[in-house]
């Protein structure tokens, strides 16, 4: 059935040269687990994008029950949390993958760090990895508003006294992330905004140039 | 089919690059599942959901009487996901001559307008006309004691009723959803 509808598709389309050139390729034997058990440590980057995508999809489903309000952010939560179908499960699932997408990444790079895979000509990439890594932790803080519970309030009063804290600049740097002079209902409304709209597009757009680079340049060789 | 059997077909048991795609599409899938596998039932949560049924006392029985519709207001709490709301509605309430209440929206079915009734010199409901008891004033749909809609009304349908009961108390009751009458 599956086969048939491929073949019907792909007599039309030729999609098949599409995904091989994706998807064949060899893989070097010193990143192969299958030969040597410790080469394991080149799965943490596919391992990080595999929480990623996960985390898109969580998050996608929790923005059907959750609002971005001072008046309902915390009981809708709460309902998710308390009421809806699995609820518990799918914002674990968010909150639990918030911490092991910034783990895993961590290790991956320290497996590039520490094999030397960061060095000419992948420094580039090695730039654009620590611009993901910003993204993700501006994820992680922007994430943590959300629930609008004490201890979201508190961290991000936190969080925004230090950016006030940065010379010159410091309080307009908190004005704007506050979105005014009071941590309340535009800060929750911008920070929403910017967990679910701007960091997903430019985590896409890094990631794609990530994956990019990593297949116009190949895998860096053994130590 | 025919011009496709190969080699393939004709070996005992899995190839190994068959085997292989197997135990890779099988683990590929499995992981898809886990993931994906409680969002599914978190998205089709309000099906597990029935309406929530709430009724509101509207007076004792003595009030009502089979002779004509008194109109009620009454407030229904309705939950709305996280959030509860009080609602309040208009009903004609007359009793039947089986003893059973008949509570009547006071909202038009032809497109939404309050239905009127007129009160005669002593206070109570009066027909207006010929077995006319309610009247729409956008458009003119004309309503029977019972709520059916005359033959010339713009109106499809009788007026739509709630849910009614009588508790040990002799209070009488009405509830939460709206139903639609075929007549
Ligand atoms: S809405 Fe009542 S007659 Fe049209």
């Amino acid at each position: 059935m599956f086969k048939k509808t491929y073949d019907w598709i792909d007599e039309r389309l030729n999609v098949t040269p599409l995904w091989r050139d994706v998807a064949d390729h060899d893989v070097p034997a010193h990143v192969n687990p299958a030969n040597q058990m410790s080469a394991f440590i080149y799965c943490f980057g596919g391992l990080t994008f595999l929480i990623v995508v996960t985390q898109i999809l969580s998050g996608m489903f929790l923005a059907m029950y959750y609002v971005p309000d001072l008046y309902n952010a915390y009981t809708s939560v709460q309902y998710i949390t308390k009421e809806v179908l699995l609820g518990n499960v799918v914002r674990g699932m968010h909150f639990w993958g918030a911490s092991l997408v910034i783990i895993m990444m961590f290790l991956h790079m320290l497996r590039v760090f520490f094999t030397g895979s960061y060095k000419a000509p992948r420094d580039l990439n090695w730039v654009v990895g620590v611009l993901i890594f910003m993204v993700v932790m501006v994820f992680g803080f922007t994430g943590y508003l959300l629930p609008w519970d004490q201890k979201a309030y508190w961290a991000t009063a936190v969080g925004t006294n230090i950016a006030n804290t940065v010379p010159i600049i410091g309080p307009y740097v908190r004005t704007l992330l506050v979105g005014g002079d009071t941590l309340g209902a535009v800060t929750l409304t911008r920070f929403f905004a910017i967990h679910v709209f701007f960091l997903p597009a430019a985590l896409l757009v890094l990631l794609g140039l990530h994956f990019l680079m990593i297949r116009k340049q190949g895998i860096a060789g053994p130590l | 089919m025919g011009v496709s059997v190969s080699y393939t077909d004709k070996q005992k048991g899995l190839t190994r690059r068959q085997f292989l795609t197997y135990a890779l599409g099988g683990t590929g899938a499995f992981m898809a599942v886990a993931a994906v596998g409680p969002l599914i039932p978190f998205a089709v949560d309000p099906l597990t959901r029935g309406t929530t049924e709430t009724f509101s006392t509207v007076g004792t029985e003595s009030e009502f009487n089979t002779s004509y519709p008194l109109a009620k207001d009454f407030t229904l709490k309705q939950k709305d996901g996280w959030i509860q709301v009080d609602n309040t509605y208009t009903a004609f309430i007359i009793k039947q001559q089986d003893g059973t209440y008949l509570a009547m929206s006071n909202i038009c079915t032809h497109l939404g307008c309050a239905v009127s009734q007129q009160l005669g010199s002593d206070g109570k409901p009066t027909a207006f006309s010929n077995g006319i008891w309610f009247q729409c004033p956008c458009h003119g749909s004309q309503f029977s004691l019972t709520g059916v809609q005359t033959p010339v009304s713009p109106a499809q349908r009788p007026l739509d009723i709630f849910l009614t009961k009588v508790d040990s108390t002799g209070q009488v009751l009405v509830g939460s959803k709206k139903h639609q009458r075929t007549v």
